[in-house]
């Protein structure tokens, strides 16, 4: 079962690692680049999804909730990758997790949206939606690193 | 040019998230995400401005809105960082993660939208 313990090598912030002496102050320009990219590439995902699936004023933003809770699935997995798995290449996260997935997901949307409902006057979709993405967003992210240590798992048993 | 605008508001705003929270998680030794919680409150107190200020449809909406906040803030991250402080025994600072970043973020929105309006209205 040793997929299903916690990793201690896995850090709390997916975006930094100031365990690492270098990533502290350093400016690595690829590593900027990596980011920026992959924000670019994150952020035109989000835009088409959104357009394809517009939200009417005070309904579920489904849009949004689909983009952040698959977002939080494939962090989770990613991290688990690039601990153990794919542990030399040295842009992979800061271009698939810090930009790819940082530039996918939005948390400003998302409270604008919970403000937008309440504005709207439906105060208990906004609670709904609220407390659905982050608890649909959590379990995403379990799922997504416990699927990735079986994987690794088995890969490596 | 709408995908211009959301593409070069993304380029800039996804390194502003990383330098962001690498400048402040610098500043205390603790493993809890003030990073992650500024950018994320700061993006939605930037998006409403705009939101209040503006229609979804315009290019300031585009380049501000969808491109810079999107990516400035994250839900990724958020989401990552809770699951793994509840992972590391620390049930309570996950919680205050979930309800401080919600709760702020939410304030900063709401705040952002009304001061956008009285301005640009």
């Amino acid at each position: 079962m040793r997929f299903t313990e916690p990793e201690p090598g896995l850090p709390t912030d997916s975006d930094i690692d100031l365990e690492i002496p270098s990533q502290r102050t350093e400016t690595h320009w690829p590593v900027i680049g990596a980011i920026s990219a992959g924000g670019v590439l994150g952020a035109l995902a989000r835009y088409g999804i959104s357009q394809a699936w517009p939200t009417p004023t005070g309904g579920f933003p489904w849009a949004t909730f689909v983009i952040n809770v698959t977002g939080s699935l494939l962090i989770g997995a990613l991290m688990v990758v690039v601990t153990d798995i794919f542990t030399r290449q040295r842009l992979l996260r800061p271009f698939l997790g810090v930009g790819v997935l940082g530039g996918y997901t939005t948390f400003s949307t998302y409270a604008v949206e919970i403000r937008n409902l309440i504005a709207a006057g439906a105060p208990g979709m906004a609670a709904f939606y609220l407390v659905t993405t982050l608890a649909a967003a959590c379990v995403a992210v379990f799922v997504g690193m416990t699927a990735a240590r079986a994987v690794t798992w088995l890969v490596t048993a | 040019m709408t995908l211009l605008f959301v593409a070069i508001g993304a380029a800039l705003g996804a390194p502003a998230r990383y330098l962001t929270d690498r400048a402040i998680q610098r500043l205390h030794s603790g493993h809890f995400p003030f990073g992650t919680l500024t950018v994320n409150v700061a993006g939605s107190l930037v998006l409403g401005l705009v939101a209040g200020g503006t229609t979804t449809t315009t290019g300031v909406y585009a380049l501000v809105g969808t491109g810079f906040c999107g990516a400035l803030t994250t839900y990724s991250t958020f989401g990552y960082e809770t699951v793994r402080l509840l992972e590391q025994d620390a049930p309570r600072r996950a919680l205050a993660n979930a309800v401080v970043s919600i709760a702020a973020g939410l304030g900063a929105a709401a705040a952002g939208v009304a001061i956008g309006a009285a301005l640009w209205q």
